[in-house]
């Protein structure tokens, strides 16, 4: 059947059987292989990628369900001129990664938090990456990171929850 | 994992889902957000000939409030469940409910509807209808027929629903001061409950103790005889039917329930 799409701003259309899942439709039809196959039953992440803004597993989407709808990557988060994004970019200064593989997921899965809760305090950031496991990293710099995103992406209008104890007491002001 | 491959018809309407499920009977499977049935089908334990996609029928997604109770269309997702202003306001039980389901990912696709018809006994929403004493609104060949949540669940991953029937919509209760706790006792992120409680106006149920969720009917009768949360908590485990997995044996699940119980009905949740 026909399956059209939007793929990081590019508009596409395919001809695919109906049990093709979104994730092998991504990595082997549109050539994009930031999304990972992790355990493929809806647990660890790795293919998370944003359907219309929000992060999906796409490891437990038919390709046919993201019929005339609009899918990012993490490729698709890298502007035309090679920047990354702010999410990205504070993975990498902060070292939210090592070996790699759940990164793509993680970007995305804070991406869709960040803009669901621009201000999330540490435990929400924890919370709401549940849906993504790292198995290198103990995820205290993958945490660092999501609020460091935040910081730069909204950095005037914190709310108090997200200052450090320190910041509240007055003791660095 | 590849599920075996399927026929994909894309319902317009719910009478054109109905008449595609008359047309293809038992060999036909409803898909809305997918995520209890493809993980079934990529496991081969679902083989459906054919997939009817109604996630797209606006008509049976959103939240309503209707006289003393809220509608809530079946494939409206979880996570519009979960930040919905007017089910926080008013049957927050549900709204909380909805927010332990998976993960974010899981939430932005996984619908109500879905996760009922599924009739997972370990599942969040099971329970919390149950809980609430809600209703089901299932429409059918013949017109539309309102079914307890109390009777809705039959058995293992059985609800009465008949194959050529879809599940429109919920119905519960508001009570935004009725009192209420949730618990939810799990070992790994994003998984189902070894044992959940939801405790709702003096109304309990469980879940993962039994074929289907449960009504903790003795803890409700102490109750109403006045007696006290941990005295009523402690009947949790009767007329119950744990089974054992490698995460707990049956006592363990009895424990639980008990414990869990008392937690509920002191108005705890998390």
């Amino acid at each position: 059947m026909q399956l059209k799409l939007t793929v990081n701003g590019a508009e596409r259309t395919d001809e695919i059987e109906p049990r093709l899942l979104l994730v092998h439709y991504l990595r082997e039809i549109a050539g994009l292989r930031a999304a990972n196959v992790g355990c493929d039953t809806t647990s660890c992440g790795a293919c998370t990628v944003l359907l219309n803004g929000e992060s999906v597993k796409s490891c437990t989407m038919l390709a046919v369900q993201a019929n005339g709808r609009e899918i990012t990557t993490a490729e698709g988060l890298v502007s035309e001129t090679g920047e990354l994004s702010p999410v990205q970019q504070a993975f990498r200064e902060n070292h939210g990664l090592q070996c790699g593989f759940c990164t793509p997921g993680m970007v995305l899965a804070a991406t869709s938090l960040l803009k669901e809760n621009p201000h999330p305090t540490e435990q929400e950031v924890r919370e709401g990456l549940e849906g993504n496991f790292c198995r290198c990293t103990g995820y205290h710099n993958i945490v660092r990171a999501v609020l460091a995103a935040a910081d730069a992406l909204a950095p005037d209008t914190l709310s108090p929850d997200t200052l450090s104890p320190e910041e509240v007491s007055g003791v660095n002001a | 994992m590849i599920p075996a491959p399927f026929e994909y018809e894309t319902a317009e309407s719910v009478p054109h889902a109905l008449s595609l499920l008359a047309t293809y009977g038992e060999d036909a499977k409803l898909l809305a957000g997918g995520h209890s049935l493809l993980p079934m089908m990529k496991l081969r334990l679902a083989q459906p000939a054919v997939l009817v996609d109604i996630a797209r029928l606006t008509e049976l997604s959103g939240i309503r409030v209707e006289g003393d109770e809220l509608v809530i269309g079946a494939t409206t997702r979880h996570a519009d469940i979960a930040a919905s202003d007017v089910v926080k306001s008013e049957t927050p039980i549900l709204a909380y409910a909805a927010s332990q389901v998976g993960d974010p990912q899981i939430r932005h696709r996984g619908t109500i509807g879905g996760s009922l018809a599924h009739a997972d006994a370990a599942a969040d929403l099971p329970m919390t209808l149950v809980a609430l004493g809600g209703r089901m609104e299932i429409t059918g060949p013949t017109g539309v027929r309102t079914v307890p949540a109390d009777d809705f669940f039959v058995g293992y991953f059985e609800s009465v629903l008949t194959p050529d029937e879809l599940l429109t919509a919920v119905r519960v209760p508001r009570g935004a001061n009725a009192p209420r706790g949730y618990q939810k006792f799990v070992r790994r992120a994003n998984d189902w409950a070894i044992v959940g409680v939801a405790a709702y106006d003096g109304r309990v149920a469980l879940a993962s103790m039994g074929s289907t969720p449960l009504r903790a009917v003795a803890v409700e009768d102490a109750l109403r005889s006045g007696a006290s949360a941990a005295e009523a908590a402690s009947h949790a485990a009767e007329g119950t039917s744990a089974g054992a997995d490698f995460h707990a044996d049956k006592d363990y699940r009895e424990h639980l329930a008990r414990v869990l119980t008392r937690r509920a009905l002191e108005g705890r949740t998390g």
